[in-house]
Formats: C-alpha cells, structure tokens, sequence
C-alpha cells in the first residue's frame, strides 16, 4: 500500500513580519562644505541647539562621519532627501 | 575693516550690501549651475562626473535596489529643489533686500556651486592646493571658489546671528 504524498505547506518568508529596525542616517566629512555651513544645516533641519548641532559637525569632521538622526525608513529617506537638498553628503544605513 | 555684505534688519529682513563686480562674478556663476544640473539627465552611471554626484548623492550606498527605488522617489524632485534655488538666486541678484526664504535659497545655490567648483578643483581642507601663480589656469575658478566661500560665511553669520 502506497500512500499519497501529502503536500505541505512551507511558510512563506514574506509572510514573516520581520520588526522594523531604526534607520540612521549619516553624514559623512567633505572638503567643501564649511563647518559653519554644517552646524547652521543640522539647526535648521533639525532642530538642534547650537550645542548638540556643533558637536555633531565636530564628530563629522574629525571623526569622518556622525549619525545625525534615525527612524522609520520613510523619515530617514526624508532626511537624507533634505541633507541632499543642502549639498550635504548623507547616506542612510540600518542601526547595528 | 570690510564692510559686512548681509546683514539682517530689524524686520527680519536682510540687507545686501555687494558692490557691483561681486555682482557680476554671483550672476555669472548661475549659467555654470544650470549646466551641471541639465547634463546630469544625461550622466547615467554615478561616476561620470564627481560634481553630478555631489549634486545628487547615493542614499543607500550599499543597497542597489534600494538605492534604484530611492532615485525614481528623489531624483526629479531633488533636480527641481536645486534648480528653485539657483531661479532665486539668478532673479534676485542685484537686489539690495531679501527675505528669509530668498537667503536661504542663495545659501543653498552658492553651495552647489561651490561643491561643482570644489570638486573640479580637488580641494582639500588644508588648502594647500591653491596655485601659486596668477598664469595657473585654475587661478581664475579658485578666486571663484574662494569668493563664493567668504560670501556664504556672510551669509550663514547673518542667518545665524
């Protein structure tokens, strides 16, 4: 007696809900753009005190690159979208 | 002492106080601008041309598809934002008054032009590529550059303060 292969049924991987992980978006140092230039762009765009936005322009500078905010996918891409509006060199990358 | 070029009044408006040949080099680098912008629809590949790239930068540098994705969203839209900028700047630039959003607007285009030129010139943060003689071909484009540099300072003083 011969049984019918039985199907089964894989489960789909898109059915998966993988959480969402934060983006960070980064700015990364460049010749060009001043660093007066930079700490005013970090101000207007996001809100950020002299203090916090200063401090942010140091880490790119010195350091090569700074994480500038983060979120949901939608609003890092809009942060870069507005840090490209501003000759900014921004890239976004999921948080580690 | 220089007399500042921008300063803000108590309106919170902004005086521009440039004389006439630095008005002459502002309006002459717009038509360099919009160049770059308009041949960038034809510069497929990233990579063609650094200063297109500067203008238009990779999102998701390690990320194709993504990436792919985020240029169809941006792209035009990005083009549009650089190119509003630079109509400001071109119609604005013998006015001896803006507001906020026209400031803005010149910060933003003089910037552009400064990572075009900054680019093509290979700048770096020492500055210690400058040439060392006025019969240097680059002589002429990094007076431009330097320039442009002291007036975004102006600029972003004046916004700042």
């Amino acid at each position: 007696m011969t049984t019918a292969p039985v199907e089964v049924k894989e489960p789909e991987i898109s059915d998966v809900v993988v959480p969402d992980r934060p983006w960070v978006v980064i700015v990364w140092n460049d010749p060009i753009n001043m660093m007066s230039y930079v700490t005013f762009v970090f101000q207007k765009l996001f809100g950020y005190s002299l203090e916090k936005a200063t401090k942010l322009m140091l880490d790119v500078h010195e350091k090569g690159k700074a994480a500038v905010s983060s979120g949901p996918r939608e609003k890092a891409e809009l942060d870069v979208f507005r840090l490209h509006e501003h000759g900014l060199w921004a890239t976004m990358e999921h948080d580690s | 002492m220089i007399r500042r070029r921008v300063r803000r009044s108590r309106d919170g408006t902004f005086d521009l106080r440039i004389p006439s040949d630095e008005r002459d080099l502002i309006r002459s680098v717009g038509p360099q601008l919009r160049d770059v912008l308009v041949r960038q629809a034809t510069a497929i590949q990233h990579g063609d041309d650094p200063a297109i790239d500067r203008l238009f930068p990779v999102a998701y540098p390690d990320d194709e598809e993504r990436q792919t994705e985020f240029r169809l969203l941006a792209h035009d839209e990005l083009l549009s934002s650089h190119l509003g900028a630079l109509a400001v700047l071109e119609e604005t630039a013998d006015a001896e008054r803006l507001n906020e959003d026209q400031l803005l607007a010149w910060m933003r285009a003089l910037n552009h032009v400064r990572l075009v030129l900054g680019t093509r010139l290979d700048v770096t943060e020492e500055g210690d590529e400058r040439p060392r003689s006025l019969r240097d071909p680059r002589a002429g484009a990094f007076a431009v550059y330097d320039y442009l540099t002291y007036l975004q300072g102006e600029i972003i003083e004046a916004l700042a303060g």
